[in-house]
Order: C-alpha cells, then sequence, then structure tokens
C-alpha cells in the first residue's frame, strides 16, 4: 500500500550515516514518521536504533544523509534545534529533574513568562494542569518530581512532550520499567497522541505490544535498514528473521528432566514493609519461576535471600543444615548467587576488565594466602566466558565497552565460576536482545539440566511459562498462587498477579 | 552478518595490548620524564643541587607526607577521603609531648604516637562505615576536633625534651645519605605497592571505587574493606607522626598544618582519579618526586615559598585539566 499524497512524512530521514572509532553504527539508513501513525522501529541491541534516535533529537551528527521535515531540507545540530522543529524524546530512563517540581519539568526552558521576563508561576501552574488533564494524567503539578513512580514521569514527560507543542515523539522502550497497568495507561495515551496528529517513533523489543499499538515498521540489523512496512502486512516470524537474519524456529529450548532432592528451603520469611511469609523448597534441576507485577515484592525477597537486606523473621536451609545469611558473602559461601535486574548499577563493575569482574567473588579461590595470580584469574575467566560464548575483543577489556547481552554473560560468568547451588536471575533477558535471550534461555536450561536449581524472576509471561518447571505468583508482598507446567496459563498468572477476581478492576 | 550463529567456545585472549606499549601511554611514565626534566633543569641551575647531602636533606620535603599518601591514595581509590590526617598528626605529637612529660622512653613514645594515629583511624571509620556518614563532611569535623583538642591541651606552650634517642626517626642516618625516613618511605612503597596491586584486597578497592553497590553485590565485605583503609590512614598518620616530630624535636598545637592538602595533591597528581577507581602507588612516588624536587630547585634559587605553592597549584590543576583537552583536541580534529 502507497501512502497517500495527503499523507506525507512529517519527518523523512534518508541516507543516514554515523561511525564512532572502529564501529560504522549506522550505514545508508532511512526512517519516515507520519502524523498520526505510530512508527515501530526494531532491531537487536547494536543495530543502531540508539544512534538514531540521537540523531533525530540534535544529539549526535549523521557524516552522510538528508533531514526532511514537511519535506524541507532541515539539520538539527544541537539538541535545542530538534526540539524546535518538534522532535522530542521520551527515554528509558526519563531525563528529568528530581527535585523540581512537575510543572516545573514541564515547562524547563520555556515557562510562561510575565512582568521583567520573570517565570509565571500562575500560569506556569495552570498551563501544567490543563496539560495534565488533555493526557488524563491525575497528578498535582505542584508536587516535586522525585515523589513520582516511574510511569508517572512518564506522563510529565509526554506532558512536557505536549507543552512544546511536539510533532514527533521519540518513545525508546517506554514500557521496560512499567507494571502491567501502567502500561495499559501507556496505550491509551499512545492513541490519544496519535489522535492529536503526533508522529510517533516507538522502540521496543517486546512484539506483542508493537503488534498492539504500532501502525508500521522498521528493521534496522547491524546499522542497516532492512525493511519497512505496515504492520498489517507482516507476522512476528517475518519481523523476528529480518531482526536477527536467520530463522528462529524455536524461542524456548526444550526441558524433559526428573527433578532431583530439595536444595533450598525457605520457611516464613517476612520483612516489614517488602514481603511477608514466604515458603518454599527448591530441587535439583528446577527452575522455579517467580511471577508478578513491579513491585511485588519479587526482587526485594530475592535481595533478602542473598543477604543484601535482612528479613525480620524467617529461616533458609541447605541441603540439611540452617543456612545463616547476613552478608552477599555468607550467602555466596553458602552457593546462593543472585544475577541482579540492575545490571549496570548491581552487576557489572564498569572500569575493571572483563576477567576481574567474572573473578570478583572467587579471588579467594584464584589467588594463594590473599595474593594474586593472574594466571589462574584468566584461566578461570576465559573458562566461563568461552562457555557463555562471550562477545569481547580480549578479557582485559573494561566491561563497560560490552553490549547489554554481553554484560550480563560476563555476570552469569561470574558466578557460574563460583559453582554455586542456587542461582536467581532476576529479569535475566530485560532489555537485551532477542539473539542473546536465546543464548541466556538455552543456558539456563542447560545449567539445570547439570543439577543447578534455578530460581528466575520474570515479568514476561512467555519466558515464565516457557522456561519454568514451577511458577510461584507474588501480590503486594505474598505468595498468592503456585503453578506447575500442568496448570499454569498466561490468563491464570495474569490473574493471579492482578488480584483478579479478588476486587474489581477500576 | 549473523551474528549469533558462531560455535561455542570462541578464544579471548588475555589482552591486545603488550604490557610494555601499555607502560608508555601511562600516566606514571609521564610523570617519569617531569621528573628527569626537572632534575636535569635543577642540575643546570644550581651547582648545589647534585651534592649527594643536599639531595639527602631534600627528601624531607616529601617523606612524611609520602607515608600518608600511601595510605590515602587507597582510601581515594576506593571512592573515600580523609582530611583529617594532618589534624592526626597534631594530636599523636601533642599525646607523644605529655607522654615525656610523664617519663616515657623512646619505645613507649613510637607506641603512643602510632596508636594515637590507630584510635583516630578508627574514630573516623566508624563515624563513615559504621554511621554510614560522608567521609568528606565527617573528616572536616574531625579535622576541627584531633587539632582542638591539641590546642587546649597546649595552648601556647610546646613540648620539648624529646629524649635524644628519640631523635634518630626524623634525623638518623641508616647508612651513608639514606636517612631512616627515606628508607622506612622506601619499604612502605613496597608494602602499599604489594598491597594495592598484588592483593585480594587491593583488588576489592578498585571494585569498591568504580562501584561499590556492585562489588557488594559480588560478596565483597565492603564497610570492612573501607573501615581498614581509615585505621590505615590513622596509623599512617601517626608513624608520620612520629617521624616530624621526631625531627623537629618539639610539639606545637600547630604542628603540620595544612599538610593534608598536600597529601591529597601529592596522590591526585599520582594520577589517582579524586573520585575514585583508579590510580597507582608508582605514581603517587613520582608524584612526591616532583613535588620534592621543584621546591628543592626553588628553595636553592631563593624563590620564595609563596611562588613554591603558587607552581605546584598550577601543576596540580595542569595535570588534571591536560589530559582532559587533549581528548578534547582529539574529538574535534575526528
Amino acid at each position: 500500500m502507497q501512502a497517500s499524497p495527503s499523507d506525507r512524512p512529517v519527518l523523512r530521514l534518508s541516507g543516514i550515516s554515523k561511525s564512532f572509532p572502529g564501529v560504522r553504527a549506522l550505514s545508508g539508513v532511512s526512517l519516515e514518521l507520519y502524523p498520526g501513525e505510530v512508527t515501530a522501529l526494531i532491531g537487536e541491541n547494536g543495530a543502531g536504533k540508539s544512534t538514531m534516535v540521537k540523531i533525530l533529537t540534535g544529539i549526535y551528527q549523521p557524516e552522510e544523509g538528508v533531514i526532511e521535515v514537511d519535506g524541507m531540507p532541515a539539520t538539527f545540530p544541537t539538541a535545542s534545534a530538534a526540539a524546535e522543529a518538534g522532535v522530542t524524546a521520551i527515554h528509558q530512563e526519563t531525563v528529568l529533574f528530581d527535585e523540581l517540581s512537575v510543572a516545573e519539568n514541564i515547562f524547563l526552558g520555556h515557562a510562561p513568562r510575565g512582568r521583567f521576563g520573570l517565570i509565571d508561576r500562575a500560569a506556569m501552574v495552570a498551563q501544567a494542569r490543563a496539560l495534565l488533564a488533555r493526557i488524563g494524567a491525575d497528578l498535582d503539578p505542584m508536587i516535586p518530581l522525585k515523589e513520582l513512580g516511574i510511569a508517572n514521569k512518564h506522563l510529565v514527560a509526554i506532558a512536557r512532550a505536549l507543552s512544546i507543542e511536539a510533532r514527533v515523539v521519540v518513545m525508546d522502550e517506554p514500557t521496560a520499567a512499567l507494571s502491567f497497568k501502567e502500561i495499559e495507561e501507556l496505550y491509551e495515551l499512545v492513541e490519544r497522541l496519535k489522535a492529536e496528529g503526533k508522529a510517533i517513533l516507538f522502540i521496543s523489543h517486546k512484539f506483542d505490544e508493537i503488534f498492539r499499538i504500532a501502525d508500521r515498521w522498521t528493521v534496522f540489523r547491524d546499522g542497516e535498514l532492512v525493511g519497512a512496512g505496515l504492520m498489517a502486512e507482516v507476522d512476528e516470524g517475518q519481523l523476528v528473521q529480518m531482526m536477527v537474519g536467520r530463522p528462529v524456529d524455536q524461542i524456548f529450548p526444550p526441558r524433559h528432566h526428573a527433578l532431583g532432592a530439595p536444595v533450598l528451603t525457605v520457611a516464613g520469611y517476612c520483612h516489614p514493609t517488602e514481603f511477608e511469609d514466604i515458603n518454599f523448597t527448591l530441587h535439583k534441576g528446577e527452575i522455579l519461576g517467580f511471577y508478578g507485577l513491579v513491585g511485588a515484592g519479587r526482587s526485594e525477597f530475592m535481595q533478602a535471600l542473598f543477604g543484601i537486606t535482612k528479613p525480620s523473621k524467617g529461616a533458609c536451609r541447605i541441603d540439611d543444615h540452617i543456612a545463616v545469611i547476613r552478608s552477599t558473602a555468607e550467602a555466596i559461601g553458602q552457593g546462593i548467587v543472585y544475577v541482579p535486574e540492575d545490571r549496570g548499577r548491581q552487576g557489572t563493575v564498569k572500569g575493571l576488565p572483563i576477567y576481574q569482574n567474572v573473578t570478583l567473588p572467587s579471588l579467594a579461590r584464584t589467588s594463594r594466602h590473599g595474593f594474586l595470580r593472574l594466571a589462574r584469574e584468566f584461566a578461570l575467566a576465559r573458562e566461563y566466558t568461552e562457555r557463555l560464548d562471550l562477545r569481547a575483543a580480549s578479557l582485559d577489556q573494561d566491561v563497560g565497552l560490552l553490549s547489554g547481552g554481553n554484560q550480563q554473560k560476563v555476570v552469569i560468568a561470574k558466578w557460574l565460576a563460583t559453582k554455586p547451588r542456587v542461582i536467581i536471575l532476576d529479569e535475566p533477558t530485560k532489555g537485551i536482545d532477542i539473539g542473546s535471550k536465546a543464548a541466556v534461555h538455552e543456558f539456563m536450561a542447560e545449567l539445570a539440566a547439570e543439577g543447578l536449581a534455578v530460581i528466575m524472576v520474570s515479568s514476561e509471561i512467555p519466558e515464565v511459562l516457557g522456561m519454568s518447571d514451577r511458577v510461584i505468583v507474588m501480590r503486594e508482598g505474598r505468595m498468592v498462587a503456585e503453578f506447575d507446567r500442568a496448570t499454569m496459563s498466561p490468563e491464570a498468572l495474569v490473574r493471579a498477579a492482578a488480584g483478579i477476581g479478588e476486587r474489581v478492576a477500576a | 552478518m549473523s551474528g549469533a550463529s558462531v560455535a561455542k567456545g570462541r578464544h579471548l585472549p588475555n589482552s591486545l595490548t603488550s604490557p610494555a606499549a601499555r607502560m608508555v601511554k601511562s600516566w606514571e611514565s609521564l610523570l617519569l620524564v617531569v621528573v628527569v626534566v626537572i632534575f636535569i633543569v635543577n642540575s643546570f641551575a644550581s651547582p648545589y643541587f647534585l651534592d649527594p647531602w643536599n639531595l639527602s636533606d631534600a627528601t624531607y620535603n616529601f617523606t612524611e607526607k609520602l607515608m600518608i599518601a600511601f595510605a590515602m591514595a587507597p582510601l581515594i581509590i576506593a571512592g573515600e577521603i580523609d582530611l583529617s590526617v594532618a589534624s592526626i598528626m597534631a594530636l599523636a605529637s601533642t599525646a607523644m609531648g605529655y607522654a615525656v612529660t610523664q617519663g616515657a622512653g623512646t619505645p613507649e613514645l613510637v607506641g603512643v604516637g602510632v596508636t594515637v594515629g590507630l584510635l583516630c583511624g578508627v574514630f573516623n571509620a566508624v563515624l563513615v562505615t559504621g554511621i554510614g556518614l560522608p567521609s568528606i563532611v565527617v573528616t572536616i569535623g574531625t579535622m576541627s576536633l584531633f587539632r582542638g583538642i591539641s590546642y587546649i591541651v597546649l595552648g601556647d606552650k610546646a613540648y620539648t625534651g624529646y629524649p635524644a634517642g628519640f631523635a634518630y626517626f626524623g634525623q638518623g642516618y641508616v647508612w651513608y645519605v639514606f636517612s631512616f625516613e627515606l628508607i622506612l618511605v622506601a619499604l612502605l612503597a613496597v608494602a602499599f605497592g604489594v598491597l594495592l596491586h598484588r592483593t585480594n584486597f587491593g583488588r576489592a578497592v578498585y571494585a569498591i571505587g568504580n562501584n561499590a553497590t556492585a562489588a557488594l553485590f559480588s560478596g565483597i565485605r565492603v564497610g570492612r574493606v573501607k573501615f581498614i583503609l581509615f585505621l590505615l590512614t590513622g596509623v599512617m598518620s601517626g608513624v608520620a607522626s612520629v617521624c616530624l616530630t621526631s625531627r623537629l624535636g618539639s610539639t606545637r598545637p600547630s604542628i603540620a598544618l595544612g599538610t593534608e592538602l598536600e597529601v591529597v595533591t601529592m596522590v591526585v597528581l599520582g594520577g589517582v582519579n579524586i573520585l575514585g577507581g583508579s590510580g597507582t602507588i608508582p605514581g603517587v612516588v613520582l608524584a612526591a618526586l616532583v613535588m620534592g624536587l621543584v621546591t628543592f630547585g626553588f628553595g636553592l634559587l631563593n624563590v620564595p615559598g609563596i611562588v613554591m605553592s603558587i607552581f605546584i597549584g598550577l601543576l596540580l590543576i595542569g595535570v588534571i585539566a591536560l589530559p582532559r583537552l587533549w581528548a578534547q583536541f582529539r574529538a574535534r580534529r575526528g
């Protein structure tokens, strides 16, 4: 289907190229955004999506290529030039100012002026209230931004986009940190923005989301344009194949084996504010899924099990002895390790090379009398990074230079090198591309088959269903349901997590 | 290009850059060049510079500060700082002076000086790692506290009358021109170099400085490591106080005033990132040599002290700004 003449793109980029030292991030790609339509930008991590966003918002300058706004050539030499042309971006981790009020965040840089050029606060607050009402956000414009959750911060960012009369809104993984209900609200908002004639560029790794809200698609792979078209004319399999350049015949590895002896028993774990009365037994070779909405207390419980926070009550046994866990060092000593959700902050030590990240919890084993032995460290790091098929130039490369998926592999290698009994993976595939995702899933299945006990915290239903032997659902800090392979279904998980049937949704 | 379909077990080399290439590009090499240049300039500028006894005297410009810098460097690498070190020296010196009035001999005096340093370090450590206060605020507070105690004890008086044997630590020579302080500082350089660069403890220091949260999530006992670092800084301040008090032969409450900034300057000039995460002991040693040689050279040329501090200040700003300006220059040229 051809775009009709009246349906001209508001923004068109063609032949865009951009290089960084040693990498060609984009070569000759094109992108068209149409008013009142959502265009999904799809690609693996490293495909050039973020570079494209930065060019759109004036942060990077392309070396070649043409940008046209309403058919007229334009350049975005600075971020403010892009904003003046009506392009605004809402990032995964929203770039706003915690200490300023909601209204100040919305109008920063273009606040209504009163006498003597001073900011007219009353007008600003009134206009902010009107904008928030327009997007259906029930927020007080006077409160400081830091009091809001991530979903409401997105709303503020969207209000800001409307306040500068944006015509193009770039949404870079806007749902990554949102709960189920918040995502639904975001979809409604996207519909409203469409109705107002905004052109939306939507970047996401989640296909259900793309099929739900996008009108058009554009696929990048390795910095090149693979294709573009209408969502109505494509299916998921075709998109995935374009993304990865090969058919993905099977997303989850098959898992057929019997469970072994109990490894970890948790009895009555409580915390004053985060979780209450958690009980379960984990077996050798088992993958136990923990499903729930964001904020259900899953990560907090896992971090208590790992010795980061202290439970107020409860005990845990490993094999047949009581395990006392007061610190991460003791948890690791007991064979419990934790792959955190927040890779950047809690997982990798950026600034240290790959091999030092891998050996950090294993130094007692690689050293002699407290003195480092580099040859052993390199050997240990090589054994596990190669097993995980890490993509890196060398083992002394700074871990911060790796892609998200490869950083995750370094974190997993770090823990496997400690020869753990129980590995807890908290949102192990969040924000990593589909190729690395499949590798992580395959690896989890392999570990379980080797007899490791695996706990997987995940908010992605296909992942939970595809990987788990059993699923525990948590809501508001409590275990509310447990399913085995025979009883688990997407509907059952969502109902249990949301508490549907117990209270009527508003 | 299909990336993900390569067979498992792709070989990863240890490193792509040779140790020699890395050394040439390092900050330490640049400092070494600076040391050599200053040395050559000085030897042309003054005929007295190359005299072994003059050079030996010149080492007192930095020996005591360098002892503290050895402990300060790992502390700053771990993302903390101790600004109370000069005040710890004053308090330790005051305690030794008081001990003299109570009839203490040389071994007891050394014990008192080092122990007071250790206790001050523990006090800082408890406030920072136990209660969780920011170290810059805590040690600005204890900087006033420790020296304040010295002023209360001493007022405008001074302790003198240290026993003759005590003078060895600051005035004695082990062999030929090599003073006790110089030998001690050399041994400490090796000890702290090994501790920071060759042990699990040193690795933990770098991990904490780069990302304390991830270090904690990797089983590093972050609180314990920081506690030990504050304790070490206190002990080294006590040791430096023994040497300085021995050299001066007297204690006034203003002893070592302002030394903390010279120590921090030495550490930063040595290539330690003030925000934590990187830096080396050899770099700190070279920075001490730069500062010592500049002070000595200016002294021989009768340059007033204030000009020296201006020079050191400019040097510090220069060494921090130059790499950044160079990077910007290269980025602009593409």
